[in-house]
C-alpha cells in the first residue's frame, strides 16, 4: 500500500484571529496576568531550606548512616550490653563490602555483648557503603539499624571508616524527622 | 523666579563637588539596586537570593567587585586593543553623565550658596538625554565589534538595531509632555507639574516611555542584546573582570536613569501629591522613593515576561509604539492649540 499524505494530515483547528487592537489589548491583558502570577510568588515566601541552620526533615524509613545499638540500662536481662554479637550476618548480607567483623569470645569478667561473642572490630567502610540497608535485614537481632544522618562529608576517606564505637555513639546534632503528613 | 536661578550659572567649584557627588551618589546606589534586584528577583522565584555575604548579604556586590577587579585583563587576540579597552568606558561615562540630568531638588540654599540639586539643568533637556543615549551605543558597538567575536558583533549588530528603533518612540513619547509643559528643562517640565503629574494626561507617553526605556537598557523582556541563551553573552561575551562590570554598571545606571527620567517626567519629580509641601532636604528622598518604585517595576517585569524574539521586537517597535507615540504627540499638539 502506498502512502497517502493526505489521510495522515491532522486538521488543527483553531480559534479566529483576534484582529489588531483585540491582539493588542490580549497581549497587554496577558502581561498583566503574568505580574500577578509573579508577584504571587512574593506573597507565597521562600520555599528555601537554609541547609546549613535548618535541615531537610527525613522519613522515618529514610535510610542515612548506620548505628549500631546497646541494651538499655534499665533491662533487666542484660543492662547496657551490646546488642551485637558479632555474627557477620551483616557482612555476608554486604552487596557493597563494605562492613568487617571481627568476633571475639565473651569471658564472664569481660562481657561485651549479650551473646556468646562479641564483635571485637565493627567497621563500616561509608565510602564504600550502598545505603542499601541489607544489614540492618539480615542482623538476627536489630543490633544495626539505619539511622537518620546523612551528613557525612569528610575530608579524608580514612574518615569515612567508621568503627564501633563511633556507631554506637548518639549522633551529636539529630537529624529532624518528618512530622506525620508533612 | 525660580526659573531664573536655574541651574548652570552656578560657580565652578560648585560644579567640580556636584560632579563629585553625582560620581559618588551614582556609585554608591549602584550595588544597593544590584544586590536589591538579586533579591527581589530570588522572591519572585521562591528563593532568598544573596543573604550570606553580611547582613542580609547586603555585601555580595563589593564581594563580587573585588572578585573581579582582582581577575586578569585578558583579551582575544583577535580584538583591536585600544577599541576593546575604550568600549566599556564609553558605556560607563555617558551612563553618568546622563544621570547628572535627573533633577533630585530643587535650587536650595545650602550655607547661603543656591545649589541646584542636580547635575546639569541644560535647557535642552530631552535632546540631552537622547544625545548621550546614542553615544552609549557606540560603547555598545565598539565594545561587540572590536571583541573580534561572531556573539559579541552579533550582540552589538541587534544592540544597535533595538535601540536606534526604540530611541524614535521614546523621543516622541517626550514630545507630549514637553508640548504641555512649555519648556525643555527638566526641572522646568517638574514645576509645570505641579497640580497634576503629567502620568495621568500623558498617560499613553508614560507607556510609550518606560517601554521602549525597558528596550532602551536593554532589560528583559528587550535584553536580546545580551540573550545570554543564544548569544553567550551579547556584546560583552568577551570581557572578563574589570570590563564585564563596567559594563554591568553601565547596564545598572542606564535602569537609573531612566527611572529618574520616567519619575521627573510623568511622576512629577520632587513633588508630593495633595499639595504637601515638605522642606527641601526632603526632596531628594521623594525623587530616589519614586525611581525605586520604578526599578523594582522593572526588577518584577523582568521576573516574569520572557524574552521577545527579534522579529517580534521590530514588529512592536515600529508597528505598534512609534504609531502610539506618534499619535500621542498629535493629539496632545492638536489639544495644547486648542486649550491655548
Amino acid at each position: 500500500m502506498s502512502w497517502d499524505p493526505g489521510r495522515d494530515v491532522i486538521e488543527v483547528i483553531r480559534a479566529p484571529k483576534p484582529g489588531p487592537a483585540r491582539a493588542t489589548f490580549r497581549a497587554f491583558a496577558e502581561t498583566l496576568r503574568g505580574l500577578k502570577t509573579t508577584f504571587a510568588r512574593i506573597i507565597e515566601g521562600p520555599t528555601t531550606i537554609q541547609y546549613p541552620e535548618e535541615k531537610t526533615p527525613v522519613y522515618p524509613r529514610f535510610r542515612g548512616r548506620h548505628k549500631l545499638h546497646r541494651f538499655e540500662d534499665s533491662d533487666p536481662a542484660h543492662p547496657g550490653l551490646e546488642k551485637c554479637v558479632g555474627c557477620s550476618l551483616c557482612a555476608a548480607a554486604c552487596p557493597a563490602d563494605c562492613i568487617r567483623v571481627v568476633s571475639a569470645e565473651n569471658t564472664p569478667e569481660h562481657r561485651v555483648s549479650a551473646g556468646e561473642r562479641y564483635a571485637e572490630v565493627y567497621e563500616i567502610n561509608l565510602s564504600r557503603c550502598i545505603f542499601c540497608g541489607y544489614c540492618e535485614v539480615a542482623c538476627p537481632f536489630d543490633a544495626i539499624t539505619m539511622g537518620h544522618d546523612y551528613e557525612m562529608s569528610a575530608y579524608d576517606r580514612d574518615d569515612l571508616i567508621f568503627t564501633k564505637e563511633m556507631l554506637l555513639a548518639e549522633p551529636l546534632e539529630r537529624t529532624p524527622l518528618r512530622r506525620e503528613g508533612e | 523666579m525660580t526659573l531664573s536661578v536655574v541651574g548652570y550659572y552656578e560657580p565652578w567649584w560648585i560644579q567640580i563637588i556636584k560632579a563629585i557627588v553625582i560620581f559618588a551618589v551614582a556609585l554608591g546606589i549602584l550595588p544597593l539596586v544590584i544586590v536589591y534586584e538579586r533579591k527581589l528577583i530570588g522572591r519572585f522565584q521562591n528563593r532568598y537570593g544573596p543573604n550570606r555575604v553580611g547582613p542580609f548579604g547586603l555585601l555580595q556586590p563589593l564581594a563580587e567587585i573585588i572578585k573581579f577587579a582582582t581577575k586578569e585583563a585578558f583579551r582575544p587576540s583577535t580584538s583591536v586593543g585600544v577599541l576593546f579597552r575604550l568600549a566599556p568606558v564609553i558605556s560607563i561615562l555617558t551612563a553618568v553623565a546622563a544621570f547628572a540630568l535627573v533633577p533630585f531638588g530643587d535650587v536650595q540654599h545650602i550655607f547661603g550658596t543656591p545649589v541646584g540639586l542636580y547635575g546639569v539643568d541644560v535647557s535642552i533637556g530631552p535632546l540631552y538625554l537622547f544625545a548621550f543615549g546614542a553615544v552609549a551605543f557606540y560603547g555598545i558597538m565598539l565594545g561587540g565589534w572590536s571583541s573580534g567575536s561572531k556573539y559579541s558583533f552579533l550582540g552589538a549588530m541587534r544592540g544597535a538595531a533595538q535601540l536606534i528603533s526604540y530611541e524614535v518612540s521614546q523621543g516622541l513619547a517626550l514630545v507630549g509632555v514637553i508640548f504641555t509643559a512649555g519648556t525643555l528643562s527638566l526641572t522646568g517640565i517638574v514645576h509645570a507639574q505641579e497640580g497634576m503629574w503629567y502620568v495621568v494626561p500623558q498617560f499613553f507617553g508614560f507607556l510609550v516611555f518606560l517601554i521602549a526605556g525597558f528596550a532602551e537598557t536593554n532589560r528583559a523582556p528587550f535584553d536580546l542584546v545580551e540573550a545570554d541563551a543564544e548569544l553567550v553573552g551579547g556584546y560583552f561575551t568577551e570581557y572578563g573582570g574589570t570590563g564585564w562590570i563596567a559594563y554591568m554598571f553601565a547596564e545598572y545606571l542606564n535602569v537609573l536613569v531612566v527611572s529618574g527620567i520616567v519619575t521627573t517626567v510623568f511622576l512629577g519629580g520632587w513633588l508630593l501629591p495633595f499639595g504637601i509641601h515638605p522642606p527641601g532636604w526632603v526632596d531628594p528622598f521623594v525623587v530616589l522613593a519614586k525611581m525605586f518604585l520604578i526599578v523594582t517595576f522593572f526588577i518584577w517585569v523582568r521576573s516574569t515576561l520572557p524574552r521577545l524574539r527579534y522579529d517580534q521586537l521590530m514588529s512592536f517597535g515600529w508597528k505598534i509604539l512609534l504609531p502610539l507615540a506618534t499619535l500621542n504627540a498629535l493629539v496632545t499638539a492638536v489639544l495644547v492649540v486648542v486649550t491655548h
